[in-house]
């Protein structure tokens, strides 16, 4: 067989392209980086990565354990702690089912046994779901109400532990407003009271530090496409010492230490370690500049926008987070006056329903600003020049879209 | 000059077809997420319901029966612990991921050729009232076996028992249609017919419906959840399409695989080729050389750049014998020293030669070694 064709890197302008991206919790652009260090593995270096016998797969698999390396060094973990899924949402369940049901089928002699997950009412659908499934398989679920700010409550999470308590699952930053939880007290508090901590890191890796040691963390969910890479692919975060045992969701090879079987695809992988790598080397730099656009786009916001209202605590978020609500106005008609500009409300999983975020509902927003809420996501790419257009063209869109209420409402019979 | 390198382990992974590489790089290029409401959301969610029909129409299924999936061992997860049916009967060749998924499925004897035992499933299925599924791959990975599955549909719908198929290793080398499969569920897999790996599909045929494993933002109709993972979805369709209108070079393949055979029987005398007897994937040769181990052979044949396998990539790492192999009822020296060669659609008759010219010598030293 001849030689496979390499895949020329194409060349990306992004730049003058209309809407402007402000949508990166939904889902980030490729890093151009990112692309190239992983093209080779879809041609020349294709080999399946469990065809230990021949060059093609050594290639395959040691390109794998560089990645695996890069992504456990973002989060102070051990290499021999990640395995590859493919996406944070196959993570949660994993993390949450695979804990419930190791634990069902392996009781500890002696004493009650663990059988209470603790999770907060604000969660990803995915972890609430899981804990959902696993409440009809007979676990005791509590879902914690979290403070108007968004954060998790201490006092309450502490009086919510017990003895039987298996899991807890945090959060580490919130999907739609963006909140940083108090990962280190959590776990502080879980480890106290012998409970596994598990937090969603999909938003936050990448974008913060995090540090499973300091922070006591357990198991740990990880996305390639928040943070720069690819699509289809994640990790869970497993820790070794004292070992956390789970259950596979996906069984069969026996790939990734038997936790996740399935041909592991090396491309993504590849793309999953150059995220981290270029994440750890350039967190601490571009959080500073993102938050420096958020904080300008915010202000702006906050002073052509009379009566607006910004969700969520306004210090410990993610630098790139903005989630406001507009009274007096639906979210979905401020979508649709500005269609320059690639924003959401709520989450993309469940921005397709017209429902009002359960989230900003569980913060205690009447359902009016709940249904007036928006979100806009900056990154990595994100320019000056965008945040000042985006500036005006909320501004606009909000004015229009008022004075069309006033006329509206004018226009009805007195009562 | 740089060494001969030739590639025959293709039902491990095949390489990535052109068409499905520039498909990948240009949905990497783009931005959105298909549950976003837009442009670039909606954008995302067009291609991915383009990709859908393209899936559909390799296998002549309804585009509403592909549920995307990380790859054909989700698929096969997602068959027999999603339907959640109380009894689960699989073939004892089935690929380690349909055995793993249901470690407590009762397990259907094979024939000498690896053929399922028709008459057997009969008899469980009539000895049991309990809704049972049944899985049957259509070609098996390791010898490349393809199964009557037309006759175990009909014995599992007179027993009103769902059928799974596993056709991960026959999509894109045999033509297919779901209805002339007759399953209600089917597993493919992209990596294997040129697209990337890290995607596959289940397909639902519509008597039954999988209830989400992967649980979350309702994805996929409900059936698999977590963002979609667009690249794959692309380079699966581009490589469905290419496969589809390549399907017919598959003829040359098979010669290629005769010829292999033919020259290395001649060449060996006592060398076997399992399951010669019956119908096989035009592709895949499952290859004995009596006293030489299967981990020797593939060894010295990467030493003189020929890549094969022994056994299943998945379970090559591993040293033990072959439980497809030994479901058969090969003998445990002959299965010893079976290996896998797998052909596809860029292997010339170059790449045969080069395998003969190391295999032939391989013997020949172990003959003089031997005498």
């Amino acid at each position: 067989m001849s030689a496979t064709t390499a895949i020329a890197l194409p060349k990306i302008d992004r730049h003058n392209r209309l809407p402007i991206y402000l949508d990166n919790q939904s889902t980030t652009p490729l890093d151009p980086r990112v692309l190239e260090a992983m093209l080779p593995y879809f041609t020349e270096h294709f080999g399946n990565p469990h065809s230990e016998s021949h060059v093609y797969g050594k290639n395959a698999a040691a390109a794998i354990e560089a990645a695996r390396a890069d992504l456990a060094r973002l989060v102070g973990a051990d290499p021999r702690e990640i395995v590859f899924t493919s996406g944070a949402t196959e993570a949660n369940n994993l993390a949450l089912k695979g804990v419930a049901h190791f634990a069902r089928a392996h009781p500890i002699g002696g004493g009650e046994p663990r059988d209470q997950i603790i999770t907060l009412a604000t969660e990803h659908k995915c972890v609430l779901e899981s804990a959902a499934a696993l409440a009809r398989e007979g676990f005791a679920v509590d879902y914690l109400p979290v403070e108007p700010s968004g954060l998790v409550s201490l006092d309450r999470l502490a009086a919510a532990l017990t003895d039987r308590t298996l899991l807890v699952s945090v959060m580490a930053a919130h999907n739609e407003i963006g909140v940083i939880q108090p990962l280190a007290e959590i776990g502080a508090l879980c480890r106290a009271r012998g409970a596994l901590f598990h937090s969603d890191a999909a938003q936050a890796a990448g974008k913060i530090p995090l540090d499973v040691e300091a922070m006591k963390i357990d198991l740990m969910s990880i996305s390639g496409h928040k943070m720069y890479g690819p699509k289809g692919v994640g990790a869970l975060y497993v820790r070794r010492r004292p070992r956390v045992r789970l259950e596979p969701l996906i069984d069969g090879g026996g790939q990734e230490r038997g936790l996740r079987s399935g041909t592991l695809p090396t491309p993504l992988c590849v793309g999953l370690g150059r995220a981290a790598a270029l994440a750890a080397a350039e967190m601490a730099e571009e959080a500073v500049r993102i938050r420096g656009l958020r904080d300008r786009l915010q202000a702006n916001l906050l002073r052509r926008i009379g009566g607006l209202v910004i969700n969520g605590d306004p210090e410990r978020r993610l630098p790139g987070n903005l989630n406001m609500s507009v009274p007096g106005l639906s979210a979905p008609d401020l979508i649709d006056a500005c269609p320059s500009i690639a924003m959401s409300t709520g989450s993309a999983c469940t921005s397709a329903t017209v429902e009002p975020s359960y989230v900003l509902r569980a913060l205690g927003l009447s359902e009016e600003l709940a249904n007036a809420s928006i979100r806009l996501g900056l990154g990595r790419f994100t320019t000056a020049a965008e945040v000042d257009f985006a500036v005006d063209a909320l501004a606009a869109a909000t004015t229009r879209l008022r004075a069309d209420r006033r006329m509206t409402d004018g226009a009805e019979p007195p009562t | 000059m740089t060494r001969r390198e030739t590639y025959l382990d293709w039902n491990a992974t095949a390489p990535l077809r052109p068409e499905a590489g520039a498909a990948i790089t240009a949905a990497l290029l783009r931005c959105g997420n298909p549950s976003s409401v837009h442009r670039w959301g909606r954008a995302a969610r067009q291609s991915v319901e383009r990709a859908r029909e393209a899936v559909a129409a390799l296998i002549g299924a309804a585009p509403e029966g592909i549920v995307f999936v990380s790859g054909g061992t989700e698929a096969n997860h997602l068959a027999l612990i999603g339907t959640g049916w109380e009894r689960i009967l699989v073939s004892a060749v089935e690929h380690s991921s349909v055995l793993g998924a249901v470690p407590r499925a009762e397990r259907v004897a094979v024939d000498g050729n690896g053929i399922v035992d028709l008459a057997r499933l009969n008899q469980l299925l009539a000895g049991d009232p309990r809704p049972a599924i049944v899985s049957v791959m259509l070609a098996n990975n390791e010898t490349g076996v393809i199964q009557p599955v037309a006759e175990i549909a009909a014995i599992t719908q007179a027993h009103g028992a769902l059928f799974h198929c596993d056709a991960v290793q026959a999509a894109g080398k045999l033509p297919l249609a779901a209805a002339r499969i007759g399953a209600d569920l089917i597993s493919l897999s992209a990596h294997k017919l040129g697209g990337p790996p890290g995607i596959g599909a289940l397909v639902v045929t519509g008597k039954a419906e999988p209830t989400a494993m992967i649980r979350g933002g309702g994805q996929e109709r409900g059936r698999r959840a977590g963002s979609e993972n667009l690249s794959g979805i692309a380079g699966f369709a581009a490589a469905a399409e290419a496969a589809a209108a390549g399907i017919a070079d598959y003829e040359r393949v098979r010669q290629l695989r005769d010829g292999l055979e033919r020259a290395a029987i001649a060449a060996v005398a006592d060398a076997v080729v399992i399951g010669a007897g019956v119908r096989r994937l035009p592709n895949t040769t499952a290859l004995a050389l009596p006293g030489v181990k299967a981990e020797t052979q593939v060894i010295a044949l990467d030493l003189d750049g020929i890549m094969v396998s022994a056994g299943a990539a998945c379970s090559s790492g591993k040293v033990g014998p072959s439980h497809v192999l030994a479901a058969m009822g090969i003998a445990p020296e002959i299965a010893a020293a079976t290996i896998r060669v797998s052909l596809g659609w860029t292997t010339t008759e170059t790449d045969i030669a080069h395998f003969l010219d190391a295999w032939t010598a391989l013997h020949r030293r172990h003959s003089r070694r031997a005498a």
